[in-house]
C-alpha cells in the first residue's frame, strides 16, 4: 500500500468506528439538528441583524449550527477518541506495527473532514426543506474551503489539546470548557455584532469565529462571487498548518510518563 | 516518488539479507535502565536464537517489563548495547516493525470494529501481511469473526491480541503474559497456538508468571530478579535443577516414630505434620533402597511414597527469594 492508500485505509476504519459510536453520532449529527429546530423555533423566522444586513433567523442560524457540527465532528470527537485510544493502549498497540504517526493523524483528519461535509449536507437539507434557507450556488467554493480548512484546523488543535489531557474521563469536560464559551463569543448562537469589542477580538484569535463568519458570509443570500472571505480563510489556514505541525511534533502513542 | 511504505519494503529485504548467517535474533549486553535514583535493570546480558521460544521470568518489580519494553522499542535505555533483529530498538523504524509482532500485557480492542475488521485494519499496516481469514483461524476465532471486538470474552480478546500480532507475519513475536486470566482449557489451546509458531520457524520471546507454561513451551528460560539475571538455562537445568536434591515423601504408619527411621535417612528427614515425612536426597536410589529394606523388615508398606524432582516453580521461588534476601 502506498502512503495515500494507507491514509484512506485508516480513514475508512476511523469512519466505521465513528458510525458505530452512538455518542459521537449524537453529538455530531443529531444535536446540531436539535439546536437548529430549537433556535428557529424560539426566534421564529424573524429577521436578525447580521453584520449590516437583516436576514431571516434560519439563514442566520444554519451557518452557526453548521459551525457547531464541524467543531463536534472535528475537535470534540477527535479529542475524545484520541485521548481514549492513547490512554487505553489502542495507540500503543498500533505503535507495535509499521504504521507511521502521520498516517494516523492524516487518516483521522480526513475522516473528520468527510464527517464535517456530511454535517453540512444534513443541516443544509433540513434548512432548505423546512426553513427556506437557500445557498447561493456561486458560493459553494466558499462553503467548501471554509468547511475543509476549518475542519483541518480544529483537528490540529484537537491533537494539540489531547496531549494535555491525561485521562479518558477529563476529555469531555475539557472539550466543553473550551468550546462552550467560544460558541457564545464567536457568533454561533448570538450575532457577534451584539458583543463587546474586547470579546469579539478575543474570539477572532480562535478558529471557531472565522469558521462561523466564513460560513455565514457564504450562506448570505446577498453574497455575490465565490463566497470566500480572505481573512477567515487566512486565519483558518494558519491554524490548520500550525495545528498539524503541533500534532506531528507532539503526537504521543502512549500515556504520558510511560516512555 | 518513493513512499515511506516502499522504502520500508526495501529496507526489509536489505536487512533480511544482512541477517542471514547470524542466528541471534536478540542480543543485549550490559543493558541498564535507571529511573532517577532507582536502577530497574542493572546491566543484563541476553541472547535469543532464531527459532527458539525464550521465556523471561521474574517477580513483579524485578525489571521484567522494563527490559521487554526496551527490546520492543517502547522505552529508552540508560546504557548498554541492544540489538533486536540486527537493529537497535531505540532507532527501529517501520522496516524493523514489519518484522516484529507484539502482544502487550494490557491492550484494548479497536473501538467499534469487529474481529475481522480489526485484523483488516492491521493487515493494511504491513507490506506483506498474512491473509486475514487464515490469521482468524490460527487464533481460533472463526466463530467470533463478525463479533464486535469489545464483546469478546477475556480469553477470546487475548486471542485477538495474538492474532493482531501475527497478521504482519513477523519473524519475532513478543508475548507478554499471553494467558493471564485463562481457564485451564483455554490456556492449553493458547499453548498449541504458540507451539504452532515454533513449527513455523518463528522466534518467541515469552514472559509469564506460570511456571507450567514456561516448562511446557520454552526452549530456554532466563530469570530476572532485582534487575539482574539470576539464572539462565533449559527448563530442566535452570538454576542447577538437574543436579538438585530430590524429595522422598511418605506418611509414617501408625505407631512408628520418626526416630525409628534408619540412620542415613533419618538425618535428612523433616516432618511436615500429620506424620508426613520429607527426605531431601541427593542419591534417591540409595535412600529408597534403605527405606524399602526397613519397611519390609518391619512388615509395613509406605503406600503413598513419592519421589519428586524439584519443580520449576520451586527452583524459581528459591532463585527469586535469594535475591530478595540479598537486597535487604
Amino acid at each position: 500500500m502506498n502512503s495515500a492508500a494507507l491514509v484512506i485505509h485508516q480513514t475508512r476504519f476511523d469512519l466505521r468506528g465513528f458510525m458505530r459510536d452512538r455518542r459521537a453520532r449524537f453529538f455530531t449529527l443529531v444535536l446540531p439538528v436539535i439546536f437548529l429546530v430549537i433556535f428557529v423555533g424560539v426566534f421564529g423566522n424573524d429577521p436578525v441583524r447580521s453584520g449590516g444586513e437583516r436576514v431571516s433567523s434560519a439563514t442566520y442560524f444554519v451557518p452557526g449550527i453548521v459551525a457547531l457540527g464541524i467543531v463536534s465532528a472535528s475537535f470534540a470527537n477527535l479529542v475524545m477518541a484520541i485521548t481514549a485510544q492513547r490512554e487505553l493502549g489502542v495507540l500503543k498497540r498500533r505503535r507495535a506495527t509499521p504504521v507511521p504517526a502521520w498516517v494516523i493523524i492524516a487518516g483521522r483528519t480526513l475522516a473528520a473532514v468527510l464527517t464535517s461535509l456530511l454535517v453540512v449536507v444534513v443541516l443544509l437539507a433540513i434548512g432548505t426543506a423546512a426553513y427556506g434557507v437557500a445557498l447561493p450556488s456561486t458560493t459553494i467554493p466558499g462553503v467548501l474551503a471554509t468547511v475543509v480548512l476549518g475542519s483541518v484546523a480544529l483537528c490540529g488543535v484537537g491533537y494539540a489539546v489531547s496531549t494535555a489531557i491525561t485521562s479518558v474521563d477529563s476529555a469531555q469536560p475539557v472539550v466543553q470548557a473550551l468550546v462552550l464559551p467560544l460558541y457564545f463569543i464567536s457568533g454561533v448562537f448570538v450575532p457577534a455584532s451584539s458583543l463587546p469589542l474586547g470579546l469579539r477580538d478575543l474570539a477572532n484569535v480562535f478558529p471557531i469565529a472565522h469558521l462561523a463568519d466564513g460560513l455565514r458570509h457564504a450562506f448570505d443570500p446577498l453574497t455575490t462571487g465565490s463566497g470566500i472571505v480572505a481573512r477567515d480563510i487566512g486565519v483558518l489556514l494558519a491554524w490548520a498548518v500550525a495545528g498539524l505541525l503541533i500534532a506531528l511534533w507532539r503526537f504521543s502513542w502512549v500515556p504520558r510518563g510511560s516512555a | 516518488m518513493v513512499t515511506k511504505h516502499e522504502a520500508a519494503t526495501r529496507g526489509r529485504t536489505m536487512e533480511g539479507r544482512r541477517k542471514e548467517g547470524s542466528d541471534e535474533v536478540i542480543n543485549a549486553q550490559g543493558l541498564l535502565k535507571r529511573y532517577g535514583d532507582l536502577e530497574a535493570v542493572s546491566g543484563i546480558d541476553l541472547a535469543v536464537m532464531r527459532g527458539e521460544i525464550f521465556a523471561f521470568l521474574g517477580p513483579n518489580g524485578a525489571g521484567k517489563t522494563t527490559t521487554v519494553e526496551i527490546l520492543e522499542g517502547f522505552r529508552a535505555r540508560t546504557s548498554g548495547r541492544v540489538s533486536v533483529l540486527g537493529v537497535d530498538p531505540a532507532e527501529g523504524g517501520p522496516s524493523w516493525r514489519e518484522r516484529l509482532g507484539i502482544v502487550l500485557q494490557e491492550s484494548n480492542a479497536e473501538p467499534g470494529l469487529t474481529v475481522r475488521e480489526c485484523l483488516e485494519l492491521y493487515a493494511g499496516y504491513y507490506s506483506k501481511p498474512r491473509a486475514v481469514g487464515e490469521t482468524v483461524a490460527l487464533a481460533g476465532l472463526d466463530k467470533q469473526a463478525s463479533m464486535p471486538a469489545e464483546k469478546l470474552s477475556g480469553g477470546q480478546r487475548r486471542r485477538l491480541d495474538v492474532a493482531l500480532a501475527l497478521v504482519g507475519d513477523p519473524e519475532l513475536i513478543f508475548l507478554d503474559e499471553p494467558t493471564t486470566g485463562f481457564d485451564p482449557s483455554a490456556r492449553r489451546k493458547a499453548w498449541e497456538v504458540i507451539d504452532d509458531l515454533r513449527s513455523l520457524g518463528k522466534t518467541v520471546f515469552l514472559t509469564t508468571h506460570y511456571m507450567e507454561e514456561a516448562e511446557r513451551l520454552a526452549d530456554r528460560i532466563a530469570v530476572i530478579a532485582g534487575g539482574r539475571i539470576v539464572a539462565q538455562g533449559t527448563p530442566q537445568s535452570l538454576g542447577g535443577r538437574d543436579r538438585m536434591a530430590a524429595t522422598i515423601d511418605f506418611v509414617l504408619p501408625q505407631g512408628v516414630a520418626r526416630s525409628e527411621i534408619p540412620s542415613g535417612v533419618r538425618e535428612l528427614a523433616t516432618e511436615r505434620g500429620g506424620g508426613r515425612v520429607a527426605v531431601r536426597s541427593e542419591s534417591p536410589l540409595v535412600h529408597l533402597a534403605c527405606l524399602a529394606r526397613w519397611a519390609l523388615e518391619r512388615g509395613f508398606d509406605l503406600p503413598d511414597l513419592e519421589v519428586r524432582r524439584p519443580t520449576l516453580e520451586e527452583v524459581y521461588l528459591a532463585l527469586t527469594s535469594e535475591t530478595r534476601k540479598e537486597k535487604r
